[in-house]
């Protein structure tokens, strides 16, 4: 699945037009990517978190060349998801 | 940010739509995606990243509180991999 269809759902459900729909489901990505951006987490209750995480610097190996090298600090995402949409994947599967 | 904050945002940089619309929006989007997944689906969301499911397989657990062993059984799990795009914007923000 792919933003268009998700634009599609939106569309139709919502009453939007395609136009729009596909516009809005960009602002709503782009608002999560944003508050991401400036270390705020996201927490969309029903669905899940998204939470920014700092990784500390540590020492790795280019896995090509052999040579050690330093993994500089940086700042990771990283998915929970909400127990409602666990129990939805645990449903489909007794299906 | 949570999603009422998130709601009310896109109501004001939305013209012309309500906050009850956008929130309809809102969630639409996010149970458009759990459905996929529910249905063993992909979403990929360029610039954005991808979910997908992951199976666990059944493992042998513990109940903490007696020791007893307990079979917890095989399960589908959510999974979300961040884009390119938005791994290098959280990261170089660090």
């Amino acid at each position: 699945m792919t933003k268009a269809e998700i634009a599609k759902a939106v569309h139709e459900r919502v009453g939007l037009t395609k136009k729009e729909s596909a516009q809005i489901v960009e602002s709503v990505l782009s608002e999560i990517r944003q508050s991401l951006e400036h270390g705020d987490n996201v927490k969309l209750s029903g669905f899940g978190h998204f939470i920014v995480r700092q990784k500390h610097a540590r020492r790795g190996r280019n896995p090509k060349t052999g040579s050690d090298i330093t993994i500089e600090p940086r700042s990771v995402v990283t998915f929970r998801a909400s127990p409602l949409l666990k129990n939805k994947l645990l449903a489909e599967g007794e299906k | 940010m949570t999603k009422s904050e998130l709601v009310e945002i896109i109501a004001e940089k939305q013209g012309g739509i309500t906050r009850r619309e956008a929130e309809v929006v809102v969630n639409t989007i996010l149970s458009v995606i759990g459905d996929a997944l529910a249905s063993g689906g992909h979403v990929e969301l360029r610039g954005f990243g991808s979910f997908s499911t992951k199976q666990r397989n059944a493992r042998l657990g513990r109940n903490p509180k007696t020791g007893d062993s307990v079979v917890v059984p095989a399960k589908t799990v959510p999974h979300f991999k961040p884009g390119k795009e938005l791994r290098e914007r959280v990261g170089s923000a660090a």
